[in-house]
C-alpha cells in the first residue's frame, strides 16, 4: 500500500523539476510550455492523492478543471508562440531581452 | 433543495455579461470595418447594463451554488468600481486603435470576459470558483498584450507574462492543495470553520499559505515578484496597458481578502502568519518601485514602478488587520484603479499617428499644446504622490492611521519616506509639462469620446479628493467594519 506522502514526495518532486526547468531552460520556449504543464500536473497528484486518503471527492473535481484549464492554457501559449516566431524567426529564450531598462 | 430560477437571481450580472460578449462577438462578425462603431458602442452599453443589474438585483447577502459563489456588499462595490473603470478604459481606446489599425472587436470581446473573469474572482465563494475566475482572467490578458500581431515588442512581452503568470498559478495551485489536504474543503467558509476549530495541522497549512501568497503577489505585481509588469507595461499597446493596469488590482484585492481574511483568517499566527510575509512584500515593494522609478526615461515603465509601490500601500492596509485597514485598502484600490486608468488614458490620447507617447520628453511643453490635458496630467500626477487635496493623499493618509491605530508605527514611517521619494518623479512629470519647450508643437488630436472621458475621470479625482467621505463610508459599510 503507497502511503499518502510517498504521492505527496511525488507531487513535490516534479513541482520542483517544473520549476527548475524553467528557470534553468535557456534554448527552447517549448520546453518552458511542457514545463508548466509538468507544474498543473504535479499539483494534480497532490489533489489526487489528498483526495483519495481524505475520503472526499470535490479534490478530483478540482482535477478535472485544472486539467481543463491547463488545454486552454496550452493553446494560448502556443499561440503566443506563433506570434514571437514570426516576427522573430526564433524561440530561443534568450533572445527575449529587447524590453529592459 | 428545490432547484428554483428565483434563487439564482443575485447570480444575474455575471451571465449577462458572458451573454452580451458571446452576442457582440458574432455581431462584430458580420460587421464591415466601416461599422465597427457599433461592437464599441454596444460593449460600452453592455457595461453600462451590466452596472444597472448589480444595482437593481443586490441587497441581501447570498450564498449560492453550494457556496461557490458569494453575493455579498463588498463585492457589488467592488464589481460597479470595476466596470466604471472599464468604461474609462474602452472610452480611451477608440481614436488610437482606429489609428493604428487595431479596431476590431476582439479587443472589447477580450476586456469583457477579462472582466467576467475578475467578477467571479470578487464573489467566489470557494478556492474553485477563485482559481477559475483568476485563469479567465489571465487567459484574456495574455492574449491582449499580443493584441497588436505587428508588434515584436508586443509578443514578447505577452510570452513573458505568460510564463510568468503560468509559474504563479501553478504556486497557487500547489498552495491550494495544501490547504486543501490540511483541512479537506475548498470553500473559504469550510476552510474558516476547520481553521477555527485547531484540529488542522499547521505545518501544512502554513506550507500551503506561503505559494497562496507567492500566487497572489505575483498577480498583484508585488517584489520580488514584480519583473512581468515593467516588461508587459512597456510592450503591450497602452489602451491595454490603461486596462490591465487599472481594473485587475480591484480584483487582486478581492482575492487577497478571500483567500486570506475570509478563509486564513482565523489563523491567528500573527506575524508569523501571512501578515509578516505581507509585511516583508509591502516594504519591499515599497522601497524597489520608488527607487527604480527615478531611473526610468519610459513613462509606461515609470508607470510600471509606481503600481508596484502603490501595491506596497494596499498590502499595508490589508495587513494591519481590523476592518479599517480592510476598508482603506479597499479605498486604495479602488482610488488607485481610478487614477492609474487616467494616467495610461492620457498616454492613449497623446499618441497620434505612427507617434507613441512613451517616454518622458514626449510630455514636455504639454501646457502649451493642450492646456486642458495638461490640468488633466498635473491631477493624475498629484494624485499619484499624494498631494491634497486629491485623492490619493486621503488614500495614504487612511491607510497610514489604520496602521499607526494597529500599533506598527515603523512601518508607517516606512511608508511615508518612501512616499516622499517617490514623489520626485511624479513631480518631474509635472516639471516637463509645465516648464519644459514642447519637441513637437504639434497640437493634440484625440477623439471627443476620449476627451470627455479623461475630463470626468481627472474630475473624479479631485471631487473624490475633496469629498472622500462619501466613497469611504461605502467601503466601511461594504466591509462591515
Amino acid at each position: 500500500m503507497i502511503s499518502l506522502s510517498e504521492y505527496l514526495v511525488l507531487g513535490a518532486l516534479l513541482f520542483v523539476i517544473s520549476v527548475a526547468g524553467i528557470f534553468i531552460n535557456r534554448k527552447n520556449l517549448l520546453i518552458l510550455l511542457m514545463c508548466i504543464e509538468l507544474m498543473l500536473l504535479a499539483v494534480n497528484i497532490n489533489f489526487v492523492a489528498f483526495s483519495h486518503f481524505l475520503g472526499d471527492v470535490t479534490g478530483q473535481v478540482f482535477v478535472f478543471f485544472v486539467l481543463t484549464v491547463a488545454a486552454a492554457e496550452a493553446a494560448i501559449g502556443l499561440a503566443i508562440l506563433i506570434v514571437l516566431f514570426r516576427s522573430r524567426r526564433s524561440i530561443n529564450v534568450d533572445d527575449l531581452d529587447t524590453l529592459k531598462g | 433543495m428545490l432547484f428554483e430560477l428565483s434563487n439564482l437571481l443575485p447570480l444575474a450580472p455575471e451571465p449577462f455579461l458572458l451573454a452580451a460578449s458571446c452576442a457582440i462577438l458574432v455581431i462584430d462578425l458580420f460587421l464591415s470595418q466601416e461599422n465597427r462603431f457599433y461592437t464599441y458602442g454596444l460593449s460600452l452599453l453592455t457595461l453600462v447594463a451590466t452596472i444597472a443589474l448589480i444595482l437593481a438585483s443586490g441587497g441581501e447577502k447570498a450564498v449560492l451554488l453550494h457556496g461557490a459563489f458569494v453575493r455579498d456588499a463588498m463585492g457589488d462595490l467592488l464589481k460597479v468600481a470595476l466596470l466604471s473603470v472599464a468604461i474609462f478604459a474602452f472610452l480611451y481606446s477608440r481614436t488610437y486603435l482606429k489609428q493604428r489599425q487595431l479596431f476590431r472587436g476582439e479587443f472589447y470581446v477580450l476586456s469583457m470576459l477579462a472582466l467576467l473573469g475578475m467578477m467571479v474572482m470578487i464573489s467566489a465563494g470557494g478556492f474553485l470558483s477563485l482559481y477559475l475566475g483568476l485563469e479567465l482572467l489571465a487567459l484574456s490578458l495574455y492574449a491582449l498584450v499580443a493584441f497588436d500581431r505587428k508588434s515584436d515588442r508586443g509578443a514578447e512581452a505577452a510570452m513573458k507574462y505568460f510564463v510568468l503568470g503560468a509559474i504563479a498559478s501553478g504556486m497557487l495551485l500547489y498552495g491550494i492543495s495544501m490547504i486543501y489536504g490540511a483541512t479537506g474543503m475548498l470553500d473559504f467558509a469550510g476552510v474558516a470553520q476547520s481553521v477555527a476549530s485547531g484540529e488542522t495541522d499547521r505545518m501544512v497549512l502554513l506550507f500551503g499559505l506561503v505559494f497562496v501568497v507567492i500566487g497572489i503577489a505575483f498577480k498583484f505585481g508585488a517584489v520580488p515578484f514584480h519583473m512581468w509588469a515593467p516588461d508587459v507595461y512597456h510592450g503591450a499597446p497602452v489602451v491595454v496597458v490603461a486596462f490591465l493596469g487599472s481594473a485587475p488590482k480591484i480584483a487582486a484585492f478581492a482575492m487577497a481578502m478571500r483567500i486570506l481574511v475570509e478563509g486564513l483568517g482565523g489563523l491567528g499566527l500573527g506575524w508569523q502568519g501571512w501578515e509578516g510575509m505581507f509585511a516583508i512584500l509591502a516594504v519591499l515593494s515599497l522601497a524597489v518601485g520608488n527607487i527604480v522609478a527615478i531611473a526610468q526615461t519610459n513613462i509606461k515603465r515609470m508607470l510600471a514602478y509606481s503600481t508596484i509601490s502603490h501595491v506596497g500601500f494596499i498590502m499595508l492596509g490589508l495587513l494591519s488587520g481590523n476592518g479599517d485597514g480592510y476598508s482603506a485598502a479597499m479605498f486604495y484600490a479602488i482610488t488607485y484603479a481610478l487614477t492609474a486608468v487616467a494616467g495610461f488614458g492620457l498616454l492613449t490620447i497623446l499618441s497620434r499617428q505612427g507617434v507613441e507617447a512613451e517616454n518622458l520628453h514626449d510630455l514636455k511643453g504639454l501646457n502649451e499644446r493642450s492646456p486642458w490635458l495638461a490640468g488633466m496630467m498635473l491631477l493624475v500626477m498629484f494624485s499619484m504622490a499624494g498631494v491634497p487635496p486629491l485623492v490619493g493623499f486621503f488614500a495614504k493618509l487612511f491607510i497610514l492611521d489604520a496602521l499607526v491605530k494597529a500599533g506598527m508605527v515603523w512601518l508607517a514611517v516606512v511608508a511615508v519616506i518612501f512616499s516622499v521619494i517617490g514623489a520626485f518623479y511624479y513631480l518631474r512629470v509635472v516639471k516637463l509639462v509645465y516648464f519644459d519647450k514642447p519637441l513637437t508643437p504639434v497640437p493634440v488630436e484625440g477623439g471627443l469620446d476620449a476627451r470627455i472621458a479623461i475630463s470626468v475621470n481627472g474630475l473624479a479625482l479631485l471631487w473624490y479628493g475633496l469629498f472622500p467621505a462619501s466613497l469611504l463610508t461605502a467601503c466601511k459599510l461594504a466591509i462591515g467594519a
